[in-house]
């Protein structure tokens, strides 16, 4: 279909910036990104029959880079300020 | 609040039968990495791309101390492969045991259903037995109707003969009444002549006929014994 209608992982690299240039950056816009994004990955990891620990796994993983990202000045500071 | 000027049912789509859930969710290879990302790299790199990418982009984090290593990093190194070996040994366990508690929800909910089709069949057959029963109103009419008039008859006749019997009643009494006075009147009638009669015989007629009634018992009694 059009442009604008695809889902992000049918967009080809090259046409990543006109795609952007597509898409609604209000908050109702972002918010209706980050729901469908969201049931997507639910429809597809989690509401199966058989489900596997990868459903869940990939939440902590990311949550972990998350923290991890959000605390690293911190980490760097308190490594670098006891080196044995 | 159910706005009743809205068209209901207006597309076909519909909320139910809900479509089946898919067997399995989409391939996940370490747990972590979706299978995805794996195909989007092998036209370009073959099989071992996206694990030379993970080593290279590990040893560059590494050797830059984006990732430092603290005493967190043992923690999580122990925490991930006691997860690692739950997860290996007791999956299978778990997996079966929630697939029965599945099927017996299924279960459940297939018995109420089944029972609710056979609840339906048994009224189906009832309604049609019932139609059937309504053929024979004629019948029931008539039975009806012979039973009214019977009684009917029945009442009236019961009249009848309580009207002859009162009339019956009053005849009798009347009839046995006129009797009564005849004998009462014949009776007094005989009293009376016998009471005239008696008076009427003075000494003298009785004398007269005590010796008539001698004379004549002893010609009787002479031509009694010439007989003899």
């Amino acid at each position: 279909g059009p442009l604008w209608e695809r889902p992000l992982m049918e967009v080809r690299l090259g046409e990543l910036h006109t795609w952007l240039s597509t898409c609604s950056f209000s908050p109702q816009g972002l918010l209706g990104a980050v729901q469908k994004a969201w049931s997507s990955y639910c429809a597809r990891y989690i509401h199966v029959r058989q489900g596997a620990p990868a459903g869940i796994s990939m939440l902590l993983a990311g949550y972990c880079l998350l923290s991890y990202g959000w605390n690293y000045q911190h980490l760097s500071k308190a490594s670098l300020g006891s080196p044995h | 609040v159910l706005h009743t000027t809205r068209p209901l049912h207006t597309t076909q789509q519909s909320l139910a039968p809900v479509p089946p859930l898919p067997e399995k969710g989409g391939e996940v290879r370490h747990g972590l990495i979706p299978e995805e990302f794996f195909q989007f790299l092998y036209p370009k790199t073959g099989v071992t791309g996206p694990y030379m990418l993970g080593t290279g982009l590990l040893l560059y984090l590494l050797s830059k101390e984006i990732y430092v290593i603290n005493h967190e990093t043992a923690a999580a190194a122990c925490i991930l492969g006691v997860i690692v070996y739950g997860i290996k040994k007791f999956g299978a366990d778990v997996a079966a045991f929630a697939d029965k508690l599945n099927e017996e929800k299924v279960a459940t909910a297939l018995a109420m259903k089944n029972e609710a089709i056979q609840a339906l069949q048994t009224a189906i057959e009832e309604e049609k037995k019932e139609q059937w029963r309504v053929e024979g109103r004629s019948y029931l009419f008539d039975a009806k109707r012979n039973n009214i008039a019977m009684l009917l008859e029945a009442n009236y006749r019961e009249r009848l003969l309580m009207v002859y019997n009162e009339v019956k009643k009053r005849l009798d009494y009347q009839v046995a009444m006129q009797t009564l006075k005849r004998q009462k009147e014949q009776d007094h009638m005989i009293q009376w002549v016998e009471k005239n009669v008696v008076q009427s015989i003075t000494p003298q007629q009785q004398k007269e006929s005590i010796a008539k009634c001698i004379l004549d018992l002893k010609a009787l009694s002479k031509s009694a014994h010439a007989a003899v």
